[in-house]
């Protein structure tokens, strides 16, 4: 599991790659604070590049959300790869994390709220 | 061996009510498009066909688990071995009268995981309680248990005290990672994150494994947490899993709530080579409808994580329910 970082428009653009389950959660974990990623007014997760991702992953991707509420910043996904808008359905992350469908609609989005 | 789900839903009893009953009948009526029937069983082969949330319900009671080793002796003397005394034990109780009636001795031996009243709150409604002769023999890992039972049995909450009841009652304390061996299963517990904590317990006995795990609220990002638990449902025959709630429900609004998720259940199953998992301790408040929704999206995350090992079966439990092992 690989995490990249840029920022994009003021948005921290977080891309990590690979499969996140139990066995590198904790990896994943250091990885998002190491970017200061709870920090970020402005977060997109781009999951482009994500093969697989379990609850454990899902576990700490919420924590991070609920980190960035409340501090009055927001957080959205885009371009998930089919399995993982599946696992994002299952555990109906879905209704939780904005999807938008490319990284490209979501930076606009950022943009339009402001 | 062979598993009784006499009480799948948590938390609390729930029954299904006229309106989502008249909408069922709705639906069947327009499914049946027109269509006669020779007879009940015609009727009963139609309604075979259709979807399970349509022409039946999961039910209501709150937990209680049967596991049955041999087929009971209608002339008595019978080990009877249970997990939980939720409200499924009052229809439990009156199979088994109906079975034997109020002469005959038995014994009863009965798992709790703990003691919140939607495990126990079976107990004052359980016929052969009532009945000198029998025997229950109650294992806790929770040292309160007695007075845990004792107190819903006394006043205000319940009007006749827990001395009234005629069986010889005794209580085994637990510790974890001791096994026991009762009604010849070999049976060993863990504890599980939940207020108060609750345990699962494992069961062996004929080379055939059951795990009872419900209440039970997962952090497997956490190191150790996935392996312990894979290893304690390791190669089971059956998971009974607390599958209350969604994924993303158990992580947000209802994290510490003390449950678990069906994408919980999947994973641990996975990762243990379990071969079945049954989705347990419904959420009170979801109708037949959504029962069905979790069970279909456990079965496409086990596909998702099937890869080139065998099939987990995935299958909501409903009250009635019967399992063989």
């Amino acid at each position: 599991m690989d995490l990249h970082a840029t920022y994009r428009d003021g948005v921290l653009l977080l891309q990590p790659q690979g499969r996140i389950n139990h066995l590198n959660a904790e990896a994943f974990e250091a990885a998002l604070a190491a970017r200061q990623a709870a920090q970020a007014g402005r977060l997109l997760i781009d999951l482009s590049q994500l093969e697989y991702i379990s609850s454990a992953g899902l576990r700490i991707l919420m924590l991070l959300s609920k980190q960035i509420v409340s501090a009055g910043g927001r957080l959205a996904t885009a371009a998930p790869t089919p399995v993982v808008r599946e696992i994002l359905e299952i555990s109906r992350f879905n209704l939780i994390f904005k999807i938008h469908p490319t990284v490209d609609a979501a930076i606009a989005a950022f943009a339009a709220v402001g | 061996m062979k598993v009784r789900f006499w009480g799948t839903r948590g938390s609390l009893p729930v029954s299904l009510g006229g309106a989502a009953l008249r909408a069922k009948l709705v639906r069947s009526l327009l499914a049946a498009d027109g269509r006669r029937f020779a007879d009940a069983a015609d009727a009963e082969a139609w309604l075979a066909t259709q979807p399970f949330g349509l022409t039946q319900t999961y039910g209501g009671n709150s937990s209680c688990v049967e596991i049955e080793r041999r087929a009971p002796d209608p002339a008595g003397g019978n080990d009877y071995l249970l997990c939980d005394m939720g409200s499924g034990l009052r229809p439990f109780g009156n199979a088994v009268m109906a079975r034997h009636g109020p002469q005959r001795p038995n014994h009863f031996h009965i798992f709790l995981s703990h003691l919140h009243w939607d495990h126990i709150m079976g107990l004052p409604f359980f016929t052969p309680a009532y009945i000198a002769g029998n025997r229950l023999s109650i294992y806790s890992a929770h040292a309160e248990a007695e007075q845990a039972l004792r107190l819903q049995q006394s006043p205000p909450c319940f009007p006749v005290p827990f001395e009234a009841l005629g069986a010889r009652i005794e209580f085994i304390q637990l510790e974890p990672g001791r096994t026991v061996t009762a009604a010849g299963c070999q049976v060993s517990a863990k504890r599980q994150l939940h207020g108060g904590d609750s345990y699962g317990y494992r069961f062996e006995a004929e080379g055939r494994s059951l795990v009872y795990s419900t209440d039970s609220e997962h952090r497997l990002e956490q190191a150790g947490e996935a392996e312990d638990f894979a290893a304690f449902f390791r190669a089971a025959d059956l998971v009974v899993f607390d599958a209350m709630y969604s994924l993303a429900d158990a992580v947000s609004v209802k994290q510490d709530w003390g449950h678990s998720s069906n994408v919980v259940g999947v994973e641990l199953c996975r990762l243990a080579g379990a071969r079945r998992l049954a989705l347990f301790h419904h959420e009170p408040i979801f109708s037949d409808e959504r029962i069905a929704e979790v069970e279909a999206d456990a079965r496409r995350l086990e596909r998702i994580t099937r890869e080139d090992g065998p099939a987990l079966e995935v299958f909501a439990a409903y009250d009635g329910l019967e399992v063989e092992l």
